[in-house]
């Protein structure tokens, strides 16, 4: 079980970091959206590994299942053929591999900070004792987090009406 | 078969069996349905169908599938090859991976997810990157244009689909397929008669969702050839199409489950027996239902027309007349045995009548136009899905506050939806004859 747990964890680390890649590499920008969704599955699929199937869900039904399709959807909207002959990577690159570099000693510290032994071992897996997820994350919505949370819903739900009455303005 | 199989792979040997059995059925039965379809609009129309190939058409799908294999696999010279090929793939993989959470019967289930729904509308819901990029791929404006359309449709119609599930989940409290079919049993209603307004609103969402008519302008033929699969022929094409109709049975299943108390046998709550034996009457019914069907496709055999019509119409009600027995039988095995395969037998049963209801509500309305479309989903749907869900929770509350009946609480909230609704769609009618007046 471990070790089927180990090789799946791989599978898709190596899975999300080489879309990761891909997606900034493609000259071919559809191409680089699927290979997005690549990474957005293959993140679901390591929270599937450590038990949050909640998040697991959320992950595949919002960004790949929502987000993405408007990202593609727009995308097929640009004209291809112009982006296609336009230079890919400008000058700024130096500003940005330096970016980058700060960032990866950021994650590097916090890695080094919080080290204990064995902690390059997946946990072993205790389903049998832990609550269900769905619920876990519903208690915690509404019992630490419960102001953030109905003022992110309102804000969400006005959103929404907001597009209704603005549709129905623009006929009448 | 225990000593036989190591313990260790033990708990995944059945879940393996379901699936190939699912996976190996399932193009056949979208087949039967394409013929169903077909037939249903016949009748619809005062014709025949398909008559020629086996009695009444019955063996059409068969020569319907090897004459879609057989023909020339196109793919056009300036499609990104890689993505053409990689589309189809990704609407079936994804229309076939949301069977792994469905519930057919309380014995057969490959996954028992405790996120089961939410899986499965996930899942369902990626089949539409192998239109999308389908589309995308065959580098011409009608497949595109039908990509650009099921996106937009999509996501505005599982918003309201979405919403009316919710109302469900209220009173399951569960999003495991098996828990919500238990709730509904343990409640003694059907979840459809206590939220019609959320069954109405799966019903339309789904038949978005699946672009089916009067829905279907992803692939108005009249306007865009066939839309996303316009540059696709032979496989391919027969992918997209099982994808399709896999879906379909997906939605009817979810709603079957959701709303009409998924495995349940009508009328669950009585108990008759039929008089010195343990047996319930109304189990009795399946068996005797397809008694029935054998015993009249045998009274069909000798009017057909040619000696291997006869033949196969005798089959017909021979694999008729061995289903009936092994509901029969049923009746006398053990009770876990006897749930298990006449669950499924209601359950299918429920599913097809839901997909009969997609047929009927396609030969009844002509095709909405694009705007209609749009103005339907996010002026009418959203705003009563709202409405609902917020009618269920209050109920849920007269329920625990106030100590109301489970039904008595649901009955102000729903005359209270229905009043809302009445007030939207008297809203919305003037305007769009006017807007049709301006030819905007």
């Amino acid at each position: 079980m471990q070790t089927l747990n180990q090789a799946l964890f791989i599978f898709f680390a190596v899975l999300a970091v080489a879309s990761a890649v891909l997606m900034v590499t493609r000259r071919n920008i559809v191409h680089g959206a699927v290979f997005l969704i690549t990474t957005l599955l293959a993140t679901a699929g390591i929270f599937l590994l450590l038990e949050a199937e909640f998040l697991f869900i959320v992950q595949v039904i919002l960004y790949v299942g929502g987000i993405m399709v408007l990202f593609v959807f727009v995308i097929m909207l640009v004209n291809l053929d112009v982006s296609m002959r336009q230079v890919q990577f400008n000058r700024q690159w130096f500003v940005a591999a330096t970016l980058a570099l700060v960032l990866a000693a950021q994650f590097l510290y916090a890695i080094w900070a919080v080290r204990r032994p064995g902690m390059l071992r997946l946990p072993a897996p205790a389903a049998e004792l832990a609550p269900k997820n769905t619920e876990a994350v519903a208690d915690a919505l509404f019992s630490h987090y419960m102001l953030p949370f109905e003022i992110a819903s309102i804000l969400l739900l006005v959103a929404m009406i907001g597009a209704v009455v603005m549709a129905k303005r623009r006929v009448g | 078969m225990g000593h036989l199989i190591p313990p260790s792979i033990m708990p995944y040997v059945l879940p393996v069996l379901y699936a190939v059995v699912i996976v190996a059925v399932l193009p056949l039965l979208a087949g039967y349905i394409v013929l169903m379809e077909r037939k249903v609009m016949a009748d619809m129309q005062a014709r025949l169908g398909p008559m020629r190939v086996g009695p009444h058409g019955l063996l059409q799908p068969i020569a319907d599938a090897v004459k879609l294999l057989l023909k020339e696999d196109i793919i056009p010279d300036k499609a990104d090859r890689l993505m053409f090929w990689f589309a189809p793939l990704v609407s079936v993989t994804m229309a076939l991976l949301a069977y792994s959470a469905l519930a057919i019967g309380p014995a057969f289930q490959i996954a028992d997810l405790n996120i089961g729904l939410l899986f499965i509308l996930a899942v369902s819901s990626l089949g539409i990157y192998g239109i999308v990029l389908g589309g995308w791929a065959s580098n011409s404006h009608y497949s595109l244009l039908g990509a650009l359309r099921s996106a937009a449709q999509l996501v505005s119609y599982e918003t309201a689909a979405g919403l009316g599930l919710i109302s469900v989940l209220l009173l399951a409290g569960s999003l495991s397929m098996k828990d919500i079919v238990q709730a509904q049993s343990d409640q003694g209603v059907w979840f459809g008669f206590s939220v019609p307004f959320g069954f109405f609103i799966y019903l339309v969402g789904s038949i978005a969702e699946t672009n089916r008519a009067p829905f279907d302008l992803p692939e108005a033929e009249s306007e865009l050839v066939a839309g996303y699969m316009t540059e696709y022929s032979g496989f391919r094409w027969s992918l997209y199409f099982l994808a399709e109709y896999a879906n379909m049975i997906i939605v009817a299943g979810i709603a079957t489950t959701l709303f009409l108390g998924g495995w349940l046998r009508p009328g669950a709550r009585y108990h008759e027996h039929i008089p010195g034996t343990g047996i319930e009457w109304l189990d009795a019914l399946p068996a005797l239902l397809t008694l029935g069907v054998a015993l009249y496709s045998l009274s069909l055999a000798p009017k057909q027309p040619v000696k291997i019509q006869k033949i196969v119409m005798v089959l017909v009600a021979l694999l008729c007349l061995g289903i009936a027995g092994v509901l029969a039988g049923a009746l006398i095995a053990p009770p876990a045995v006897m749930q298990g395969i006449h669950g499924a037998f209601w359950f299918m049963a429920k599913v097809f009548a839901y997909i009969y209801a997609f047929l009927w509500i396609r030969f009844t309305f002509p095709r909405y136009r694009f705007d209609q479309l749009m103005r339907l989903g996010w002026r009418f749907l959203i705003p009563l899905a709202l409405v609902n869900v917020i009618g269920v929770g209050v109920a849920i509350v007269l329920r625990q506050q106030f100590a109301w009946g489970p039904i008595v609480s649901l009955i102000p909230t729903t005359l209270g939806t229905l009043g809302v609704a009445m007030l939207l769609a008297k809203d919305d009618a003037p305007t769009s004859a006017a807007h049709l007046l301006d030819g905007e």
